[in-house]
């Protein structure tokens, strides 16, 4: 299908941003990189009066590091995350992550801000967000705030984002020496949505796991990170019976929604194979 | 409001300047607008690859891109990328290999195959399967599709 008419505009401000935010409200959209509002405007999923493409705005699409702190612009292509040596060296989940994010032409053009704005609960990089502990960078005309990603991410595609306000950046601590990261997703296709996935970091220090922090997509409304498994694992040796432990811990912690790929009971058995394979895989 | 916008690109070497409908998606701009019918348009969401095309260097899916945001851009489609000579090794292998049935995804196909190898001049077996799995491909199972691109990079890297 193709999308119901709408007019567009070139923003070349974030001023000129929010001036067309407060003019237009519910009937503006957002255009970063499009990968998924595209599609949902084609699907006539939605039918916006204008588009605000922001991808003309300077300064919104720098990778840089300061002091323990990976700053990335919120229109920072996946591709160019993916080939960041910054990145790779303070978050290298990011970059496990990223090759399971679509494919190659998709990730020329969806940004890093544009995935953590939609908030889908199936997308790998705002569970990411989670694992990692960043900081939202949200711009609005009257300045800046930062709001941790455990408080960003409020329910099925919605954040703490009011509907004058930008996503213009995310900000992620520099990992720590010791810690270790693991990622993995299943999908019937390489690159397609995860039916569930986990993204994992923390660390086993002389046996024992600490600092962990387990993220999940795939496996509740939103991207969810598992707080009574990453309890269930801290401070308690790595055998069997402490990922048993943790295994069980899920069934508080996620709560899968069912869909064309299987039931919920299915995906929690998944979720908990993955972390199982996920924590092999840190401690390797 | 305006649904309308003039926009400016440059689509395989050639300056174009058209004043179009807003929501005109990219594949549809260079199928309609330009005559190009090599792009082919499949899912309209992303999904298929069919409608690959190369905006400033990169391949995109040309269903998930409006043509206003190709404004001053360099656009090239298979037609492009055939004339120019760019894959001509491809497109023999793919034919040798009968890596071709309806042809439905081939162009699509041919620009990710050649993205994959300037990026990645040696790539495994399981790389070049990664790389494709973006476009579908309903006819060939794929085994013939891989053999043809490992045998270009074979033979590009002498």
């Amino acid at each position: 299908m193709k999308p119901a008419p709408f007019a567009y505009v070139r923003a070349e401000t974030l001023d000129q941003v929010f001036d067309l935010l407060d003019e237009h409200g519910d009937d503006a959209r957002i255009l970063a990189g499009g990968q998924s509002l595209m599609a949902t405007l084609n699907m006539r999923l939605s039918a916006p009066e204008i588009l605000i493409d922001i991808n003309g705005i300077d300064g919104l699409s720098d990778i840089t590091t300061e002091g323990d702190t990976l700053k990335i612009g919120a229109l920072a292509r996946h591709s160019q995350v993916l080939e960041s040596s910054d990145v790779a060296a303070y978050a290298p989940l990011i970059s496990k992550a990223m090759p399971h994010v679509a494919h190659q032409a998709i990730r020329n053009r969806g940004t890093f801000g544009g995935s953590v704005a939609f908030a889908d609960p199936a997308a790998e990089l705002p569970a990411v967000t989670r694992a990692l502990g960043a900081q939202m960078v949200i711009q609005g005309r009257s300045g800046q705030r930062k709001v941790a990603a455990d408080d960003y991410f409020q329910g099925l595609f919605e954040t703490d984002m009011k509907e004058n306000e930008v996503l213009v950046g995310v900000e992620i601590p520099r990992i720590k020496d010791g810690e270790k990261t693991a990622f993995m997703e299943l999908a019937r296709r390489h690159g397609d949505y995860a039916i569930v996935g986990i993204a994992v970091q923390g660390r086993v220090d002389g046996g024992n796991f600490d600092d962990m922090r387990l993220g999940f997509f795939g496996a509740g409304d939103q991207p969810i990170l598992a707080k009574s498994a990453s309890a269930a694992l801290n401070g308690q040796p790595n055998n069997e019976d402490t990922i048993k432990k943790a295994q069980d811990a899920l069934d508080a912690d996620l709560d899968p929604m069912p869909d064309l790929n299987g039931p919920a009971e299915m995906k929690m058995h998944l979720a908990r194979v993955l972390t199982k394979r996920a924590l092999a895989e840190l401690a390797a | 409001m305006d649904q309308n916008i003039t926009i400016t690109m440059n689509v395989n070497g050639q300056t174009v300047s058209r004043n179009i409908p807003a929501r005109t998606n990219l594949v549809d701009f260079v199928r309609y607008e330009m005559e190009l019918t090599g792009s082919h348009v499949g899912c309209e969401h992303g999904v298929c690859g069919a409608c690959t095309i190369r905006v400033n260097g990169d391949i995109v899916r040309g269903c998930l891109m409006l043509a206003a945001q190709a404004e001053g851009a360099t656009v090239e489609t298979i037609e492009g990328l055939s004339d120019s000579g760019e894959i001509a090794d491809l497109q023999k292998a793919f034919h040798e290999r009968n890596a071709v049935q309806c042809g439905f995804c081939t162009p699509g196909m041919l620009l990710t195959a050649e993205e994959l190898l300037k990026k990645h001049p040696s790539p495994s077996r399981e790389e070049i399967r990664e790389f494709i799995s973006g476009n579908y491909c309903r006819c060939t199972g794929y085994q013939a599709i891989v053999d043809a691109i490992e045998r270009v990079a074979e033979e590009r890297n002498g």
